[in-house]
């Protein structure tokens, strides 16, 4: 019979300590949660790795619990899980609507927040198949020495397209990682690199083991997502905005965004000023507006125009802030 | 090419008990055409983007291009194969044929799998729900409106 996937041997650790035993054996592994990137990348000649470690087997990978310190999520709980957890959907609204727009169902049903947030970068000129690509030279990300969609450059710029991982962000969440050096937690903001080749900043070896977002006010707090893309079902986001809205006592509101398909990395937008009280709205929504005009970097990467996706992104970021500070208004 | 072990897997194919020794490196999609010849799971797109290869596992739909085989051992899998019994075609299949939400067929295993995990998990679905459920699934020919008729008068048939 034909293969479709290059051959490798599949581990299944049962414990985080196995995981890192499992790599430290053979460092060349890859990391397998739901596969729904990493399998199609296989496919299209894009990973070759000889051993492939399992996750999903590790029962602490697995776990959705709330106590004081906040909201802890096991790297291998599914997109699924997540958004349909009521009190995610409620206190962490951002986070459910952000999984309930990846992929569609059948990805959703096994695609976890850890392979979201170590998700691939992806290009026009990168995910195509073996012979599409041959045929174009390969590119810098992978094989080649060019940059097709920045020849000059020395870099690759490639996006990074979670959704996940701007939500996570504007509610200021860290991530556990376990590797040969022991266990450490960093901001998640901090996983990332504007390079699009080498995009993780994870140690030789590392993992995700889980992700932590500090308790919500669900009083004084709302957050909300919004993408752009070619469909309503399926696609990734040709570009996508995470906003967090949060009132304060004294009346004045802070508004923390982060952005997704436009970068090689997600980031949070900087020199975003508090509203005093009784400030002006629309004005704190005119600076939001220009200042993702300004810090995305969208490129020709997709067959949709980097101009669009730019002007895009940034009146999704001034609508979705409206409409939260009107509903925080409301109460 | 690098070495790839095998493993023996057990698991249910719509209801009968399987064990067979596979490589760690094939997909479920290949399990069933080439090793148990259920080519009723279709294949339309070379990973993961068209949702022809939609099969049950422990009830959930996946997507089986993506899926290794390795990890279905002990599952449930349930494909198009399995919807008829005794002859009579299952409520959902019906309603495709009488409500023409099948054209040239090839998105209709895929579509069926699907549906029939949505009407397993939620009795009564409204428009919105069956729209999002089939959200993986693409079709060449209906245009989804006939489809998702066709969701809707399943699901009345089986109240
Ligand atoms: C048709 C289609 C549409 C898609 N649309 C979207 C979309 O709209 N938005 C979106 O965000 N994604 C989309 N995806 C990509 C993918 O489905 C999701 O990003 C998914 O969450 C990836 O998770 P996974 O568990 O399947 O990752 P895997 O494929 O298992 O892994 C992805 C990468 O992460 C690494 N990895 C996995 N878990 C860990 C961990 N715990 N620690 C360290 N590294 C790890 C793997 O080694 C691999 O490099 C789409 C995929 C397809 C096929
Ligand atoms: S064949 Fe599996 S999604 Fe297209
Ligand atoms: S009936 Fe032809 S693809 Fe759907």
């Amino acid at each position: 019979m034909s293969e479709t996937l290059p051959g490798f041997r599949l581990t299944q650790p049962e414990s985080v300590d196995q995981a890192v035993a499992a790599m430290r054996a053979e460092p060349d592994s890859r990391f397998l949660a739901g596969g729904t990137d990493l399998i199609v990348n296989m496919r299209r000649g894009l990973a070759e790795p000889k051993n492939l470690i399992d996750l999903n087997g590790i029962a602490e990978l697995r776990s959705i619990t709330q106590d004081v310190d906040g909201l802890h999520i096991g790297a291998a709980q599914t997109l699924r899980e997540i958004g349909e957890d009521e009190d995610i959907r409620h206190r962490y609204c951002a986070v459910a609507q952000a999984c309930d727009v990846i992929a569609g169902p059948g990805h959703r049903n096994v695609a976890t927040v850890g392979g979201n947030l170590c998700l691939d970068t992806r290009c026009l000129y990168y995910n195509q198949s073996h012979w599409w690509r041959k045929s174009n030279n390969f590119c810098l990300k992978y094989k080649g020495d060019i940059c097709h969609v920045a020849p000059v450059g020395k870099r690759c710029r490639a996006p990074f397209c979670g959704d996940l991982a701007p939500v996570l962000m504007v509610h200021g969440a860290e991530i556990e990682l376990a590797g040969p050096d022991g266990r450490r937690r960093i901001a998640l903001a901090d996983l990332y690199e504007e390079d699009g080749a080498d995009h993780l900043r994870l140690a030789p070896q590392e993992f995700i083991v889980s992700v932590h977002v500090p308790p919500v006010d669900a009083a004084s707090v709302r957050s909300g997502y919004a993408k752009v893309r070619v469909r309503g079902a399926i696609d990734f986001p040709l570009a996508g905005t995470a906003v967090l809205c949060n009132k304060h006592d004294n009346g004045s509101m802070v508004f923390v965004v982060a952005l997704t398909g436009t970068n090689s990395r997600p980031f949070l937008l900087g020199g975003v000023d508090p509203v005093a009280p009784g400030q002006n709205l629309d004005e704190a929504f005119d600076q939001l507006e220009k200042l993702v005009q300004k810090q995305v970097s969208p490129q020709r990467t997709t067959t949709t125009a980097a101009h669009y996706r730019r002007l895009a992104v940034a009146a999704l970021t001034r609508r979705l802030a409206r409409e939260l500070a009107a509903d925080l208004a409301d109460g | 090419m690098p070495e790839t072990t095998k493993r023996i897997i057990s698991l249910t194919i719509n209801g009968t008990r399987h064990e067979d020794a596979i490589s760690d490196n094939l997909l479920l999609v290949d399990y069933l055409r080439e090793d148990k010849r259920l080519t009723g799971t279709k294949q339309g797109c070379d990973g993961g983007e068209c949702g022809a290869c939609t099969v049950l596992v422990d009830g959930q739909s996946r997507i089986s291009c993506i899926t290794l085989a390795a990890s279905c051992h002990g599952c449930d899998i349930h494909t198009i194969e399995g919807q008829a019994q005794n002859g009579r075609l299952s409520a959902v299949q019906r309603a495709f044929h009488e409500h023409l939400g099948t054209q040239c067929g090839f998105c209709t295993p895929g579509m069926i799998m699907a549906a029939e995990g949505l009407l397993r998990r939620s009795a009564n679905p409204d428009d919105d729900e069956i729209r999002a459920a089939l959200g993986g699934n693409l079709c060449r020919c209906t245009g989804y409106v006939k489809i998702i008729k066709s969701v809707r008068a399943a699901a009345e048939a089986l109240q």
